[in-house]
């Protein structure tokens, strides 16, 4: 178990090395370069005030070196203007310049400074992952249990009417992604115009101008039923079907098995049989399932929170890469493939406690 | 001109699509008249869920096909006067042309409708082909994976598990750029990508007629000649007869697509092939002294084909779901395009005021993936069943 555990975490060290040297290339290319330094200094600048700009930043440096800066096995940059003072990675870290250390890198857990944001890049990751970290608890709370439900409701009468209905609807939920569901929320439920909103408000049953907020920037000062519910609903409802389609195909397997026809022989109730020969075995598929939906939740959240305007992870992300921000960019990046790459790493685990069948070897 | 009521916009719009319900009338009558010899095709037609998926998807691609006819407008003509109209708006001056925005103006004055119609087309040029050449990819790379193991496996997997555990938007957002055009990355990416499935046509045919060698020189001659010519074209921009052609934008687009797709499905063929590999007709095939590639793409692919076919219609749906994604973050396409993900990106700044220029090509999006969805799930019933 240990050399397993051992091996799969220098795998997933590896893999986020590779994956960083390509974030590293893709956004260090000269044209993007270019692109950076005009947002950053204006963007009639010419040809050479960018080279000089690039030069005094620190961008000057071949590629690699300024790889290995960021990792922190090279020295940091350190740039001298004709005045005398000293500009470089490492010394706004310090008050004096003569104090700075030389190595500041991710390995001396500095992960840089976001030009987007004019902030540390480990602050404004932790702020926007905590957000995220609330989006993502709340999809969690609504999706999982209600997938299961559908899923085992679906799967222990294969074929009977209530099978099809919930079926049908989770291939419905699995075709419609968030960017559609979302827009199809708001247009119903968050507009003051049109959908349900100005209906209800007719009856009286509404005091407020929208049954729904959908702007969910004011989630960020308290999270409430009414700003909070759209974008959690439009995430859950795409992860929902394909976890109920799971959950099902692996109940009725289940309700065909030999121990299931034993206990219905024996006299048990369906009830008794469903809830306690069935559930548990039925749920170790989906287990699995529902880690490997993570990797897939986080495209719904940057699609969601750019759409709800939610300033998480995702709503970062996007903002990183349309203004080439590089560092907060390999900061996503390394935070998005940590969590795919641990959620994959605890479904093999949770799988091998839950199914004592396998054995890691 | 009076305003147009929901009844007469829906049967105008039927009338429309005209064409559309000539070609399926057509096909079903055809296909469920020779349903018992047909195949698989024609089982599809027994299963309820199946035929319902059918039709959609079949709907689409004659609307795509015939959008020129469906279509009322000229999906980037503006006019005066009807910004953000509402479904069903006369024009004030039809000057010989179709007399009503039928599902109303979006917020530069242009047809709805019309919009959507012409944004099937662009979703179906390369929907489908992205999703196949990610198939041939897949397969070229996973059987010689599953079948041979070892290190080959391990170095393809290792690849496969990287590219999958990047997030897809960020590496849309990092290979879908117009500063990555310029480097020319897209073309490297296609000169490898491409080249594959004119590998794997090219093995297939040799394996299978590499005792007739007349044959095979003929089949495989005809294979390079179209392929490397399709090459050049796609790849490179340099066909001198100039039939094949992409874009650099579309080619960036259909590269980042491919590029997304492939290593799921090498993983869904690796599987297949580990678990086949170990059935007694391989046993057989390899003691009467069958090649490997023969025994890999006429012995296991066969057997694989149920799970490969379903999963590619799930694929083409997901494939439509990423470039609508594309188009919801604006990359990659010129930002007049009428395909639907940037078309619901334009509609959502007004989406309260006035959703429909938005939830058209929304619910156009769901529906074609939807009757992907459904068509996959007859055909995964009517497969198992036999």
């Amino acid at each position: 178990m240990l050399f397993f555990l051992a091996r799969r975490v220098g795998m997933m060290l590896l893999t986020a090395l590779c994956l960083t040297v390509l974030v590293f290339y893709l956004t260090n290319l000269p044209a993007k370069l270019e692109t950076l330094a005009k947002t950053q200094a204006g963007a009639r600048i010419s040809d050479a005030e960018v080279a000089s700009w690039l030069e005094r930043n620190g961008y000057g440096a071949p590629m690699p070196v300024r790889y290995g800066e960021w990792l922190g096995v090279v020295p940091g940059w350190v740039h001298e203007s004709p005045d005398g003072t000293l500009r470089g990675r490492c010394i706004a870290r310090a008050a004096d310049p003569a104090e700075a250390p030389t190595y500041c890198g991710l390995l001396q857990g500095y992960w840089g400074w976001s030009t987007r944001f004019n902030d540390a890049v480990g602050s404004v990751i932790a702020t926007r992952l905590g957000a995220t970290g609330m989006l993502m608890l709340w999809v969690m709370i609504v999706m999982v249990p209600s997938a299961l439900a559908v899923g085992v409701l679906a799967g222990m009468r294969e074929g009977s009417r209530a099978d099809r209905t919930l079926s049908t609807g989770a291939i419905v939920s699995t075709a419609t992604p968030e960017y559609v569901s979302g827009v199809v929320f708001i247009a119903f439920f968050a507009s003051s115009t049109v959908g349900l909103s100005p209906l209800l408000r007719e009856w009286g049953l509404l005091d407020s101008p929208v049954l729904f907020q959908g702007n969910a920037r004011s989630a960020m000062e308290g999270i409430t039923f009414w700003n909070f519910t759209l974008p959690v609903v439009t995430i859950a409802l795409y992860g929902m079907g394909y976890i109920a389609r799971m959950t099902r195909a692996s109940m009725t397997e289940v309700m065909t098995q030999q121990y299931i026809r034993t206990a219905r022989l024996k006299g048990a109730s369906f009830r008794a049989i469903v809830l306690k020969h069935a559930l548990r075995n039925a749920l170790i598929a989906p287990f699995t399932v529902i880690m490997l939906q993570f990797p897939w939740l986080l495209n719904g959240v940057v699609i969601v929170e750019v759409l709800f305007s939610y300033p998480g992870f995702g709503w970062t992300l996007v903002e990183a890469a349309g203004n080439n921000d590089i560092e907060l960019l390999l900061a996503c990046a390394v935070v998005a493939v940590v969590v795919v790459l641990l959620t994959q790493l605890i479904s093999d685990i949770g799988y091998v406690y839950l199914n004592p069948r396998i054995r890691i070897s | 001109m009076e305003e147009l009521g929901w009844g007469a916009i829906f049967a105008r719009m039927a009338m429309q699509f005209m064409p559309v319900w000539i070609g399926l009338v057509a096909v079903f009558a055809l296909s469920i008249g020779f349903k018992r010899r047909l195949g698989l095709y024609g089982k599809l037609f027994d299963s309820k869920v199946g035929m319902v998926g059918f039709a959609i998807v079949l709907f689409w691609l004659f609307t795509a096909l015939f959008a020129d006819m469906i279509a009322t407008h000229d999906p980037l003509g503006q006019l005066r006067g009807l910004r953000n109209a509402v479904p069903g708006t006369p024009l004030p001056d039809p000057d010989g042309g179709y007399e009503y925005y039928l599902l109303g103006g979006d917020s530069r004055a242009r047809d709805v409708f019309s919009r959507m119609v012409m944004g099937a087309r662009e979703v179906l040029k390369i929907a489908p082909a992205a999703t196949l050449f990610a198939f041939m990819i897949g397969i070229t790379l996973g059987l010689p994976a599953g079948y041979f193991g070892g290190r080959l496996d391990t170095s393809l997997t290792f690849l496969a598990n990287l590219v999958l555990a990047f997030p897809v938007i960020l590496l849309f957002y990092l290979l879908v750029t117009p500063e990555i055009v310029e480097t020319g990355i897209p073309m490297y990416m296609a000169a490898v990508l491409f080249l594959m499935p004119i590998i794997f046509l090219t093995v297939l045919w040799n394996s299978r007629y590499f005792v007739q060698p007349w044959k095979r020189n003929l089949y495989i001659a005809v294979t390079l000649v179209i392929g490397l010519w399709a090459y050049a074209g796609l790849a490179f921009n340099a066909d001198p007869l100039g039939v094949w052609g992409m874009s650099p934008n579309i080619l960036n687009v259909f590269v980042a697509v491919v590029f997304v797709n492939a290593p799921t499905v090498f993983r869904i063929v690796r599987g297949l092939t580990m678990d086949i590999k170990s059935r007694d007709y391989v046993a057989a095939g390899q003691t009467r002294g069958e090649g490997s590639w023969y025994i890999m793409l006429w012995e296991i692919l066969p057997n694989a084909r149920g799970p490969l076919i379903v999963d590619f219609c799930l694929r083409i749906g997901y494939t439509t779901i990423l470039l609508g994604t594309l188009g919801f973050f604006g990359l990659g396409v010129s930002p007049e395009s009428p395909d639907w993900g940037s078309t619901i990106n334009d509609g959502r700044r007004l989406l309260t005021a006035f959703p429909h220029p938005a939830l058209v090509p929304a619910f156009a999006l769901m529906s074609l993936v939807l009757g992907l969805n459904l068509l996959a799930d007859g055909l995964r019933e009517e497969s198992l069943r036999d």
